[in-house]
């Protein structure tokens, strides 16, 4: 099932090397490695804690290399779509596939092989070191009591290299920063060798500063593993600098998919957020959004103005 | 050796994962350290015997050579001393295995056979049957089974708080539980006319001193083979339990079973409890401790820990029924109130922990 599909895939024990650029990404020639076809789905009426909601449909392709990035105020349906991407829920109507298969339908094995999600981290019961929780990624690809091999080692050292934290691999995890621990975790995807990374809002708890970093990184990994990356996140402006592709959802109704040009409007933005915005090109082309001058209180107390809602 | 100790400045070790040779040199080291404790036990007694005939006895009788054995020591050995050292060891096995299955599959670490109630279920069970069907043996075995798994079901589904597993709720359900069960179990005793009161009570408070079936080596072939399907079951898991133990959803992600992991745990750790119990009452905490000190020396890997575990909780109930028969000799102290001595202040010395 995996086989054809597979053979894209960075060589094993080269987490970075690139086998030169058979087909370059959105040439048609070879499917997209993520397709979202019309894909719906609704949590049941009967659920207790859900309320009901509706998403999509929603379409969009990703392909090598290519960040995606999944925008939208909460309870817009981001995490339901993430999960749809993960294969972990099955669209009601529609197509969510990886390589040419259904997510849903993979063994979770298999599965895991090819996606891999970082999502905010959960308590660990018992004290872990830094290696031994990204060895985990290695997971789907053992056998019987999963011994690890001497190339599941240079794996997880590779993905720690990758994301620069290489000297902290014999820490504990409990005494990592917030920052540190994201950046362990995203070698722990990584060392799943996935030909999709997925991020469930990995910017939450990071400073200014490590917001930009984290994005500076993903950008360069779709790159250097060729796989794809989409990241949910409130960020607006560091979607637009760094993605090829913005997804904005609302109410679980997909506004407008495309390139960040495309879906940057300010009549659309201020529509989905429902706040006074402004959006701006800069200097390099990318749309960058900011609050509305004249409608925040004090500029409006400045110039004696009144509120006008055109 | 990973090492747990809070070091904060170590040298760089090489990133080590468990390979089978460490697992079998730790498995050597404690089978070793058991071997000990088992010759230290068939020693001590009303009836004093060397080191030495205790070495040469066993061997002789391991090679077959019995005619060579003084029919003292055999008697001493092997009919009595040594059936209890092997009721023992198939107690501290089961139950440590049990209590290490638990804690990973409620994400709890103070979980255990006896805390969580489990154990005295199993005891109901196993009275229930002694006074519906005495005389079948496997019968009670297999109501105690029913009973740690009814048990088990029942404070899963109390210790959630909307719709999650609560660690502190999961407790106390486990306790009230307890609580609850042995009033049962009080209550039948002395409604049930014409047993043996006393012995029923030393029983439930974990006794190891109960005599074995006219066929003791059948017996206890069966009670291994079971402790060996249902530990072997749990140890097929161990690389899926420690990545369920980081995290549930996280685990589902990267290719764990985790309906079907946890399912396998918790018949195989109740089956467990269930022999354990119905062969010598609920001792408790050994679960609880064991798989702790454990972790403490050899970290939390299952594939490394369930097996050492296994010879950990055997080398646990040994060394404290070699202490109960001492302590207050020529009397002897049922061997639960030696755990609960030694096991009480720890699992509140852990809970503190937990806590702040």
């Amino acid at each position: 099932m995996s086989g054809d599909a597979d053979s894209g895939r960075p060589g094993a024990g080269s987490g970075t090397s690139s086998t030169g650029a058979s087909w370059p990404p959105g040439s048609g020639q070879n499917p997209a490695r993520v397709l979202v076809e019309q894909a719906t789905y609704a949590y049941a009426a009967t659920g207790r804690d859900a309320p009901d909601f509706t998403l999509g449909p929603i379409s969009f392709e990703g392909n090598r290399r290519e960040l995606i990035s999944i925008l939208g105020p909460n309870a817009s349906g981001k995490s339901t779509m993430l999960k749809l991407l993960a294969g972990m829920f099955k669209p009601l109507s529609g197509r969510v596939q990886i390589d040419g298969s259904d997510a849903s339908e993979l063994d979770a094995r298999v599965r895991a092989q090819r996606v891999a999600l970082v999502q905010q981290e959960s308590a660990l019961l018992f004290p872990l070191r830094v290696w031994e929780y990204v060895l985990q990624g290695r997971y789907p690809y053992g056998r019987r009591l999963r011994f690890q091999s001497a190339q599941d080692c240079r794996m997880a050292e590779n993905a720690l290299l990758q994301v620069g934290a290489d000297d902290l691999r014999d820490r504990w995890m409990e005494q990592l920063s917030g920052g540190e621990k994201q950046r362990v975790i995203l070698a722990r995807a990584l060392a799943q060798e996935p030909s999709l990374l997925l991020l469930d809002e990995p910017t939450q708890h990071l400073d200014i500063g490590g917001k930009l970093e984290l994005l500076r990184r993903l950008r360069r990994l779709a790159d250097e593993n060729r796989f794809t990356v989409i990241v949910v996140t409130h960020e607006l402006n560091l979607a637009a600098e760094f993605s090829d592709r913005i997804v904005l959802l609302q109410k679980g109704k997909c506004m407008r998919t495309g390139e960040p040009t495309e879906v940057y409007q300010r009549d659309l933005l201020e529509q989905v957020f429902q706040a006074p915005l402004e959006v701006h090109l800069t200097v390099t082309g990318k749309p960058r959004v900011s609050l509305r001058d004249q409608d925040l209180p004090h500029a409006q107390a400045k110039a004696g103005w009144t509120i006008d809602p055109n | 050796m990973v090492g747990m100790g809070k070091g904060k400045r170590e040298g760089r070790p090489p990133m080590r994962p468990l390979t089978p040779r460490r697992l079998l040199s730790v498995c050597a080291i404690l089978a070793g350290v058991l071997f000990v404790a088992v010759v230290f036990s068939l020693r001590l007694g009303a009836y004093s015997i060397s080191s030495r005939d205790i070495v040469m006895t066993l061997i002789n009788g391991m090679i077959g050579r019995t005619n060579q054995i003084p029919s003292e020591f055999s008697l001493v050995v092997f009919g009595l001393r040594l059936p209890r050292i092997a009721l023992g060891i198939l107690v501290g096995a089961s139950l440590s295995v049990a209590g290490a299955g638990f804690q990973a599959l409620l994400r709890n670490p103070l979980a255990d056979p006896y805390v969580l109630g489990v154990s005295s279920g199993a005891a109901l069970g196993a009275i229930l049957s002694l006074s519906l069907a005495p005389h079948s043996p496997l019968a009670m075995q297999a109501a105690a089974f029913l009973g740690a798994v009814g048990t088990i079901a029942a404070v899963y589904f109390l210790g959630r708080r909307g719709g999650q597993l609560d660690s502190s709720t999961l407790l106390l359900a486990g306790i009230i539980s307890a609580s609850f069960l042995s009033a049962i179990i009080s209550f039948l005793m002395t409604t049930l006319a014409g047993r043996d009161l006393r012995g029923m009570a030393f029983w439930l408070m974990g006794d190891l001193s109960s005599a074995p079936p006219a066929d003791p080596g059948r017996w206890f072939g069966w009670l291994f083979f079971v402790f060996f399907i249902a530990a072997g079951a749990i140890y097929t898991t161990a690389s899926d339990l420690n990545l369920i133990l980081t995290g549930e959803e996280e685990a589902r992600h990267l290719g764990v079973h985790v309906g079907r992991v946890k399912l396998v745990v918790y018949v195989s750790a109740s089956l467990l409890t269930g022999l354990a119990v119905s062969v010598s009452g609920s001792i408790g905490y050994v679960g609880l401790l064991v798989p702790h000190v454990i972790r403490m020396i050899f970290g939390s890997d299952y594939r490394l820990l369930i097996p050492a575990t296994a010879i950990g909780g055997a080398i646990a109930i040994v060394f404290a029924d070699t202490l109960a028969r001492m302590v207050v000799a020529p009397t002897e102290l049922p061997v639960g109130a030696m755990t609960a001595l030694a096991g009480a202040p720890v699992f509140i010395y852990l809970l503190r922990r937990r806590m702040r």
